[in-house]
């Protein structure tokens, strides 16, 4: 089994590394075997990924790939199809402001840009420090209280311009309880 | 206040979906444990966490239930909640403070029921939601939970279910409106020794969530129907596709299956039957397309999520080339109760094509935000008006979008329109899965119609080039006209564009996409002219078309406003009049939220000051 990731590790093998891929094997054969090592159920195992890594990390993609039987390219076009996955690492906080209509007519289109301005960065980007990742998403069904703000699984509801400010100052200070 | 009188032990019921939980309901869950612990007061009630009781506005929210009384408390702190146990769970006197008032008439009220938004309601498949701990199957047994099945598995023979469904009229909730019981029996007849049962829950509408609160606050429902129509159409699978945005209803839809399976309800030999079936749980990834049920089954097979044409149709051919049946959540749990309560309760309910009732999520600029439950028939006014409380702020009612990125807006003049499938697709709009946002004159339809074409393009899966590029095409007409660059001809343009797509598109996503389009220009047509021919846009809503201004008669020289503008357009002297510089300003609207009350200086004003 080992041999299946040791060749894209072949430039400097240490001890380090391969302890370190065996627990990454252990971990992901984990997840395959919850699925029956199924490839049809790839869509649930890239989340279970994604939800372990934050991201869908490139060689975690080729040994599900080889362990499965399925071609690399067929598991791209899944996670490229999909909004929930991304390819590149997320930053250390994910900020989700929801574009659902109700949100929509309550400003969310503002807040968002408010967001892009003091992050630098578009929706769906990531700072440089990798601190923050901006994403939105199309409706969480809390409209009720909208423009909705998630940051880091804690949902803001009746999110107000100057509630950015305590999103960002926030960042690092506060321990996040969901 | 009357003491009442206490005979069963009080339950304090806390509402926690996820509207709740998002204002705080589980501080109040904690501040009610705590409560109980510390005064050793664990014998004297219950504590019940729920789902949503239907009025998101109000939450976080608790119900005392005592002596048959629902005493419900809204809005609540969790420095509250002492004072309601010490109170009304354990004295049986009502804290008049804390009692719901009504917004505009301020009136009080004691119970539940006699809530003004739910007088016209009549709550079939969202009542129970009251009293079930979504997380607990005997809470559902206990409300008559799966007798249905029970009556279906001694008392009916697969066939004569089918009658059954057939005879109620249910349709489909999910949007196109097909006879339930007709669906069942196509994939009845189709013959093969495997079939598969999907629940749609992949409720990907903005501005919709019923499904959500169903599955979150009374999973068994659904299940019960699904299990049915296992038994009714000889399928042994079934598989709820539920969207991965809503992980509270996949976490209570899990437990739900779990437990559903060691009562028995699940599994082999069911009720002591020949009958076994099973249930699992897919999770969606974030694509609106997949509410197409071919899509929807390409996503299960684990493939990417394009539709295929039809027919095959999925009765016939559908989750690995075996007859399929595919409803929604909210049809699935209308199932037990027509099954309990017979054909004919059910059609005495609705109107003469669209029986039953419908839940829709009433939310946008509305007082009474939330999921109201209504018998089909009502009209919107009474809807907007009775049970959601007409529009907040003093502002005017304009249009009701109805039927998510598919439907459209309907105007005033429809307000009087009696709901149901063929009404609402007479006026342009439809049914959808029931989202309901209504829009005051603060909301510029130019931009909603922007908003939903941005949305469906987006979303377009790219397969069929008339969606894949009609949708781009009218998207950026719309972003022209919205910035203030419309051309002549460009709405004559957007109706013969959307006239294409709606007729060559290859699934329900193209076809319908350019609804909201083609509806806020036959009832709004002035505004579009407006933004193209005069750059105006009287809501105020579209960037390029509007400048904030600080009125000078107005201004306090308070300096709050330059200090907080981000690109320091503001400039002046403290106690004097303060002036933006239209061309530094970016129209991030700042100003106007932090220019106190009282001066309320800041003006949005259309055409934008050149």
């Amino acid at each position: 089994m080992v041999q299946l990731l040791l060749t894209s590790y072949s430039k400097s093998l240490d001890f380090f590394i391969i302890s370190n891929i065996i627990l990454v094997m252990k971990k992901i054969g984990r997840i395959l075997e919850g699925y029956g090592d199924d490839a049809h159920n790839i869509i649930q195992i890239l989340q279970d990924i994604q939800t372990d890594y934050n991201y869908l990390p490139k060689d975690v993609l080729d040994f599900v790939s080889k362990k499965l039987h399925l071609p690399l390219s067929k598991i791209y076009s899944i996670a490229t199809f999909y909004n929930a996955f991304s390819l590149n690492p997320r930053g250390k906080h994910l900020i989700t402001v929801c574009m659902g209509t109700a949100c929509h007519v309550r400003g969310a289109p503002t807040i968002l840009s408010e967001f892009e301005r003091r992050l630098e960065i578009k929706s769906k980007e990531t700072t440089k420090d990798m601190r923050y990742t901006l994403e939105t998403v199309n409706c969480l069904g809390c409209c009720a209280i909208g423009p909705i703000v998630v940051c880091d699984g804690k949902y803001h509801g009746e999110f107000k311009m100057k509630d950015v400010s305590k999103i960002l100052e926030g960042g690092d200070k506060k321990p996040h309880s969901h | 206040m009357k003491k009442l009188i206490t005979t069963v032990k009080p339950t304090l019921v806390i509402s926690a979906g996820t509207c709740g939980l998002a204002r705080g309901a589980d501080e109040i869950i904690k501040a009610a444990k705590d409560y109980q612990r510390e005064k050793k007061i664990k014998k004297e009630f219950d504590i019940k966490i729920t789902g949503c009781h239907g009025l998101c506005e109000a939450e976080p929210n608790v119900l005392v239930i005592l002596n048959g009384k629902k005493i419900f408390y809204p809005k609540l702190k969790p420095e509250n909640v002492g004072t309601i146990i010490e109170r009304t769970v354990l004295k049986g006197v009502a804290v008049e403070e804390l009692l719901y008032a009504e917004p505009v008439t301020k009136k009080g009220y004691l119970e539940i029921e006699n809530i003004p938004f739910y007088q016209k309601q009549r709550r079939l498949l969202l009542g129970n939601n009251l009293f079930i701990d979504p997380k607990n199957i005997l809470d559902y047994i206990a409300l008559g939970g799966y007798t249905a099945l029970m009556k279906a598995l001694k008392e009916y023979k697969p066939a004569e279910i089918i009658e059954i469904v057939k005879e109620s009229g249910l349709r489909g909730r999910g949007g196109a409106g097909f006879l339930t019981g007709n669906k069942w029996e196509l994939c009845r007849n189709s013959i093969s020794d495997i079939k598969y049962i999907i629940c749609n829950a992949d409720e990907g509408d903005p501005g919709a969530y019923m499904d959500r609160s169903l599955l979150e606050g009374n999973p068994h429902s659904v299940l019960e129907g699904m299990i049915i129509g296992g038994y009714a159409i000889g399928a042994q699978e079934g598989v709820i596709y539920v969207r991965n945005e809503y992980p509270l209803a996949v976490e209570n839809v899990g437990i739900a299956i779990t437990q559903a399976y060691k009562k028995g309800f699940l599994g082999e030999k069911i009720l002591n039957s020949d009958f076994r079936f099973n249930i699992r749980v897919v999770r969606g990834a974030g694509a609106f397309v997949c509410g197409e049920e071919t899509a929807l089954m390409a996503s299960v097979e684990g493939k990417a999520g394009r539709p295929r044409p039809r027919p095959p149709y999925p009765v016939e051919h559908g989750l690995w080339g075996k007859p399929t049946n595919i409803n929604n959540v909210e049809t699935w749990a209308n199932v037990p109760l027509i099954i309990n309560n017979g054909a004919d309760w059910f059609e005495n309910i609705g109107t003469k094509t669209s029986k039953g009732t419908k839940i829709f999520s009433l939310v946008g600029k509305i007082r009474n935000t939330g999921l109201v439950e209504v018998p089909m028939g009502i009209t919107l006014k009474e809807i907007i008006y009775d049970v959601g409380g007409g529009i907040p702020n003093d502002r005017r009612f304009k249009a009701v979008q109805t039927g998510g990125p598919s439907g459209g807006c309907i105007p005033k003049e429809y307000l009087n329109l009696p709901i149901d499938y063929e009404s609402l697709t007479q006026v342009g709009s439809m049914m959808g899965s029931g989202g309901m946002i209504v829009m005051d004159e603060d909301t510029c339809m130019v931009d909603v119609a922007r908003y939903f074409l941005n949305f469906t393009q987006e979303e377009s899966c790219g397969k069929c080039p008339p969606c894949r590029m009609g949708t781009k095409q009218m998207v950026q007409i719309l972003n022209r006209i919205t910035q203030g660059e419309g051309k002549d001809g460009d709405i004559e343009l957007l109706e013969d564009i959307g006239k294409n797509v709606r007729l060559a598109s290859l699934c329900g996503l193209g076809q319908t996409a350019p609804n909201p389009v083609l509806t806020t220009i036959k009832y709004f047509r002035d505004e579009y002219i407006g933004h193209i021919k005069e750059r105006l846009c009287p809501a105020l809503v579209c960037k390029s078309l509007i400048s904030y201004y600080i009125d000078p008669k107005l201004c306090g020289g308070c300096v709050v406003c330059a200090k907080n503008c981000p690109t320091n357009a503001i400039s002046g002297e403290p106690k004097k009049v303060y002036v933006i510089d239209q061309g530094k300003c970016i129209k991030c609207g700042i100003c106007i939220t932090v220019c106190p009350e009282k001066f309320n200086a800041v003006r949005k004003v259309s055409p934008a000051i050149k």
